[in-house]
């Protein structure tokens, strides 16, 4: 148990020295960062707003991981965030309950994860362009289900999703966390997680190993997309309204972002979740930290992009090599050759 | 006999003569010259930069910063132009020489430091969309008697169409990319590149010559792509031609290039482009629809044209080595 832990930590390593680095950045520009405040039966505080504002790309990256483990991309999940709250909010907008509202919209993004699983798995379409169908057309079919309009609603239950509290924390940091704990759960108390990981690292000796690769495949796109769903429920439920054209829009690059950020290659493999969500809530820590500094908006995706570039540039593989050649050649005796120890990561 | 890399380029051009027949049964006033001249014109900007996208996907890359450099171009230009009095021709290759050097930078950022494609482009078209901002958040109008000059430049057709100067820049673009594809070295090096990189390393193509310059080009035609969408608006809006890229993608798609890279051709894209902008055309001539049906549409194409390819490609495996079953499922 304590190596495991010890494990998890040497993982995360990297994504925690740099979260806490923005975050500190925060607390430069603006030293009140970290003070929270417990009124009117609710925590408020920047860093409750950073967790709270980036509930929808945590929970992306909750799915997108698993994809992106079985070498696999999913650009849809911003169209179906928009699919997703145009469904729940025509529901509620019909007379129905919040939670037929919600089960609505989760069937909904079930589907369509389905769909692009269905596709990668059975017609082995490539994922970066199975995705991109529905990516394409995911907004034309949110806008057939609006009708062109941005669908407003009032039922206080949906609402309370994206704006309300639970025991005084907000809502959508209680969703977030929760199902990263369960996925995380469920992926690594059972085979699950290595099994995944079998099938970005080589399909074809998996399925030989007997892993049953395409329904795994297609389970990992339905998580996806009930993660997209929900995320879009959350959005939509936050502005009670839905918006077509603009929920969840280009979310799935920050999602994917996330999920490079917290170390896990786009080829597949080894992932974690954890660390996607710390590259979540770096993401949120960034965009926080421009708005506070007050330098002009106009400012913000400039800074944005070369902070990610140069945490990109730290992670790339070339400088991964050039640092582990200068502590190698630093010892006294230097241990194994590079390529050897790549390969021994590799496997373990 | 019909080569099967052709069949998907012979499909493509098929279907966007059945869908131009179609169109113009239900409505004859299609056929006219304006019709055809409009398309030209307004998809020259987009077609201009498919080209780009379709040497990058060649080599089995994606450049996702198309759009944003669009869109820089076009206030970079604005912003030139409003606050010094140099002329648009230099301002031209000013703003191109600062695309291309920005497309090199991705491409060497993409080689050197051995990151995805996806990755570079994406934190690219952040950086350009940023940059455009910081020049300016409002619409820049462009008045300059050079661009009236050019915007007046047309070729009248018999029938009304007017075929203008940005139309024919796409054309020649096209006309270059598909020399440059199949007739020089660094077309033969893309293609090597896109059918597996060991194998290209192994055959001597240079590669990090040939990924900087693909990433390069591709900055390059949308750093053009920008000065005609300029020429189009007579402005320069940093908001401007958001999403362009994924649009360049489908036509890419629809054109017959396999996203995996190494097969595919210019031509196709060409022929894409002219389908979506059918499309768009279509709806516009029948009113009644809804303009989300582009979107749908243009999805269930790319949906089609990935599934031909791919029964195609399945075809031919199966047809080669039918000892070898399980490499062809994978």
């Amino acid at each position: 148990m304590a190596s495991q832990v010890h494990s998890t930590m040497k993982r995360i390593m990297p994504q925690l020295i740099i979260l806490i680095a923005v975050l500190f950045l925060n607390f430069l520009v603006f030293p009140d960062f970290f003070r929270i405040e417990f009124q009117n039966g609710r925590l408020f505080g920047n860093l409750i707003d950073v967790l709270n504002r980036g509930a929808p790309t945590a929970l992306l990256c909750i799915g997108m991981t698993l994809v992106i483990a079985t070498k696999g991309i999913d650009l849809s999940v911003g169209a179906v965030m928009a699919i997703a709250g145009a469904t729940a909010a025509s529901i509620v907008v019909d007379g129905h309950s919040w939670q037929t509202a919600l089960l609505g919209a989760l069937a909904v993004g079930a589907l369509c994860g389905f769909w692009n699983g269905f596709l990668v798995a059975y017609l082995r379409i490539q994922p970066i362009v199975a995705t991109l169908v529905l990516m394409v057309a995911g907004r034309g079919i949110a806008q057939l289900i609006t009708e062109g309009t941005i669908l407003t609603f009032l039922n206080p239950g949906l609402i309370h999703l994206g704006a309300g509290t639970m025991v005084g924390v907000p809502t959508p940091i209680v969703i977030w966390v929760l199902l990263g704990l369960i996925v995380t759960a469920v992926v690594r108390k059972t085979a699950l997680g290595m099994l995944i990981e079998a099938i970005g690292i080589n399909e074809s000796s998996s399925r030989l190993a007997g892993i049953n690769s395409r329904v795994l495949i297609v389970c990992v796109y339905l998580i996806s997309g009930f993660c997209a769903a929900l995320a879009g429920v959350i959005v939509a439920a936050d502005i009670k309204g839905a918006d077509a054209n603009n929920a969840g829009l280009w979310l799935e690059l920050d999602a994917i972002l996330a999920v490079v950020i917290g170390g896990n290659s786009l080829l597949g493999g080894r992932f974690s979740i954890l660390a996607s969500l710390l590259g979540a809530l770096i993401i949120q820590s960034v965009n926080s930290v421009i708005l506070l500094s007050g330098l002009p908006p106009e400012f913000n995706l400039v800074i944005k992009a070369l902070l990610i570039i140069a945490i990109l540039v730290i992670q790339s593989p070339t400088v991964k090599h050039a640092l582990y050649i200068l502590r190698a050649s630093a010892e006294p005796t230097p241990p194994a050759p590079a390529p050897v120890q790549e390969v021994k990561e590799g496997t373990q | 006999m019909i080569r099967s890399t052709h069949l998907p380029l012979l499909i493509t051009i098929a279907t966007f003569i059945l869908a131009y027949t179609l169109c113009a049964s239900q409505y004859p006033a299609m056929l006219s010259t304006r019709v055809v001249a409009n398309l030209l014109t307004d998809n020259a900007f987009l077609g201009i930069a498919a080209v780009g996208m379709t040497f990058v996907i060649l080599s089995g890359g994606i450049d996702l910063s198309v759009g944003s450099v669009i869109a820089f171009t076009g206030v970079f230009l604005a912003v030139i132009m409003r606050d010094t009095s140099i002329h648009p021709l230099a301002a031209f290759a000013l703003v191109l020489a600062v695309t291309i050097a920005f497309g090199a930078a991705m491409g060497a950022m993409i080689h050197y430091l051995e990151m995805p494609p996806f990755i570079v482009t994406l934190a690219g078209m952040f950086l350009a969309r940023g940059a455009a901002y910081v020049l300016s958040t409002d619409s820049v109008p462009i008045a300059h008697e050079f661009y009236d000059t050019l915007q007046s430049l047309y070729w009248k057709a018999p029938g009304g169409g007017r075929f203008r100067l940005t139309g024919i820049i796409m054309l020649l673009t096209f006309l270059t990319g598909i020399i440059v594809a199949h007739r020089t070295k660094f077309g033969q090096n893309v293609y090597a590149v896109g059918g597996g990189l060991p194998t290209a390393r192994l055959m001597g193509v240079p590669l990090a010559q040939t990924t900087i310059g693909i990433y390069a080009t591709s900055g390059g035609l949308a750093g053009l792509a920008g000065i005609v969408f300029s020429l189009y608006t007579s402005a320069g809006y940093s908001l401007a031609t958001v999403g362009v890229e994924l649009d360049a993608i489908a036509a890419v798609v629809i054109g017959g290039t396999l996203l995996t890279g190494g097969t595919g051709f210019v031509a196709g894209t060409f022929f894409g482009i002219l389908i979506m902008g059918l499309i768009q055309t279509f709806i516009v001539f029948d009113g009644t629809l809804s303009s989300w049906w582009t979107k749908i549409v243009i999805g269930g194409l790319l949906f089609g044209f990935i599934l031909l390819q791919k029964g195609l490609t399945w075809a031919t495996t199966l047809r080669r080595k039918p000892a070898t079953e399980f490499a062809a499922q994978s």
